[in-house]
């Protein structure tokens, strides 16, 4: 029997055990995956005194209630994060990037993410996990991954193996900010649409649908017109890819996209704000606009600069 | 031969092996997937084979288009290593559950239900690559006559061991996923088993694959 463990008093929306993701496996049909925000990851991570690659609990929308058990364990939220820590009849209300320390009985309350998307629960500490393809992300769709690649579930347990004794009090300033101009570069099959087509697709706005997840994004707005063929062969793709099938409306691929695909891509989005693509949450809308591959480069080499800072901080 | 080098945003390489489609330029795209594996090239990711095109996407922080593709521009492809064919046949049951777009395709095609299937389960298929979701299987060539696009908008949901067509190739639905494939049945087998990390896909390119109409009977008392 563990000692130390979380039990779930309630699980939450979309909770998974998440990590850096899997490489190598696109030909068979198996996705990156990962967390889906990759700079909050890192930071929940660096927060608990954890290397980078460390297995962390990634929730979106509404996060799990926990009850702890065991020795005292230091952990972190990451996002923009709603939570309550309870401590017998203490109610703390809860920090984002900053470490608490969590007691036997204690309660940790993941209320909602505020505004966006994905939140992240690290702790100093190493969950007991079976890992797969040497991760542990979990792809529901596919089945891959730890907890038999499973989201979180009521009154189920969660083993902690063993706590690295690390209580430093860890903190940073630090705000999220959303974005709602997504850069893009063109997609391969970008001579497919209209003239039409190719200017609502960089001036107008469209809105996040419900039908969103990790899978992909997918848009609403005013019908982008092929004028070639809206099936291409099939092909490999990758994350921030854009297709647009028939119906005109583009789907943007995430971490656990198809590794195929046969609509045209109108664009991709660059690399540099992929983190923030991901956190706009149904309804709102965005627009994309237009770089070349040396701007995108150059905006990844800022953005990645700005996370290797904000990691030193802490 | 790669025909065209291009850059699929700003991390991944697009290696165009031009518009034809047949087992010979796939089996030229699979030779230069294995010489890239076996290459273990510093950042890149992910390699994936499609039926003429091979995309590799590395990591930005490692590596970039320009150097990636001086070194994918120089290299020599390694020869040799016969591609195993191994044999599968399939059981789909048709049955009207299953065949969620057979009365779509009777229209898109302009023909009888029975035929299509006839001239389906008459054929032997080429794997030309597995993905989209994992193990699934893109097998080709389907006559002339059974050619149809994709759904307009894509399901949401697709059930698990459905079987799909489009164009000139038919696939398998190895678990439930989004897609936008015509559906025309669905087989009990299972197709990809993610607990073996070695081998999980049942069915890899360059196998050659036949299906079998089995009844629904059949079907609910299937075991593998």
């Amino acid at each position: 029997m563990n000692k130390n463990y979380f039990e779930i008093i309630r699980a939450g929306i979309n909770s998974t055990f998440q990590d850096l993701g899997r490489n190598n496996l696109y030909h068979i049909g198996v996705p990156f995956s990962g967390a889906m925000d990759n700079r909050n990851y890192l930071l929940a991570n660096k927060l608990t005194g954890n290397n980078h690659n460390h297995p962390v609990i990634e929730f979106a929308y509404q996060g799990p209630h926990l009850k702890y058990h065991g020795d005292k364990i230091n952990i972190a939220i990451t996002g923009n994060v709603s939570f309550k820590i309870k401590k017998g009849d203490n109610l703390i209300n809860g920090e984002c990037y900053q470490s608490f320390i969590l007691e036997n009985d204690d309660e940790l309350d993941i209320i909602s993410t505020n505004k966006s998307v994905y939140g992240y629960l690290a702790i100093s500490g190493t969950f007991d996990l079976k890992f797969q393809w040497s991760s542990c992300s979990t792809n529901t769709k596919a089945k891959i991954g730890s907890n038999n690649g499973e989201k979180l579930s009521v009154n189920q347990k969660i083993n902690v193996k063993e706590i690295n004794n690390n209580f430093v009090n860890r903190k940073l300033n630090y705000v999220n900010t959303k974005i709602e101009n997504i850069r893009v570069i063109k997609g391969t099959n970008f001579n497919y649409f209209s003239e039409e087509g190719k200017k609502i697709f960089f001036k107008n706005e469209f809105k996040v649908s419900k039908l969103s997840d990790r899978m992909g994004m997918r848009l609403e707005g005013k019908k982008i017109e092929n004028i070639i063929d809206t099936n291409i062969r099939s092909e490999g793709l990758i994350k921030g890819a854009i297709q647009v099938p028939a119906d005109g409306n583009p789907i943007i691929m995430l971490s656990d996209h198809g590794t195929i695909g046969g609509y045209p891509k109108i664009g991709v989005v660059v690399s540099a704000d992929y983190d923030k693509l991901v956190q706009l949450t149904p309804g709102s809308s965005l627009k994309f606009q237009e770089v070349d591959l040396n701007s995108a480069e150059t905006l990844f080499k800022l953005y990645d600069l700005e996370t290797q800072n904000l990691i030193s901080q802490i | 031969m790669i025909k065209n080098i291009s850059n699929l945003g700003d991390a991944a390489l697009y290696c165009d092996f031009g518009k034809e489609v047949n087992k010979d330029i796939n089996t030229q795209v699979i030779k230069y997937f294995k010489t890239i594996q076996k290459k273990d090239i510093a950042g890149v990711n992910n390699i994936t084979p499609s039926y003429n095109k091979l995309i590799i996407s590395f990591d930005l922080k490692k590596i970039n288009f320009n150097k990636l593709k001086k070194v994918i521009d120089n290299l020599e492809i390694i020869k040799g290593e016969s591609i195993q064919h191994k044999k599968f046949e399939i059981p789909v049951c048709c049955e009207k559950e299953f065949s969620l777009d057979i009365k779509r395709l009777e229209e898109k095609l302009k023909m009888k239900e029975e035929k299509i299937y006839e001239s389906f389960f008459e054929k032997e298929f080429f794997c030309y690559m597995t993905g989209f979701i994992a193990g699934m299987p893109f097998l080709g060539d389907l006559d002339e006559n059974l050619r149809a696009k994709r759904l307009d908008t894509p399901r949401i949901k697709v059930p698990k061991g459905s079987i799909g067509l489009t164009e000139q190739f038919a696939n398998i639905y190895t678990f439930e996923s989004p897609g936008g494939w015509n559906i025309i049945g669905n087989t009990p087998l299972n197709i990809f088993d993610s607990t073996k990390e070695k081998e999980p896909n049942l069915i890899n390119p360059g196998d050659l694959v036949t299906f079998k109409r089995i009844s629904k009977e059949k079907y609910q008392n299937y075991h593998e």
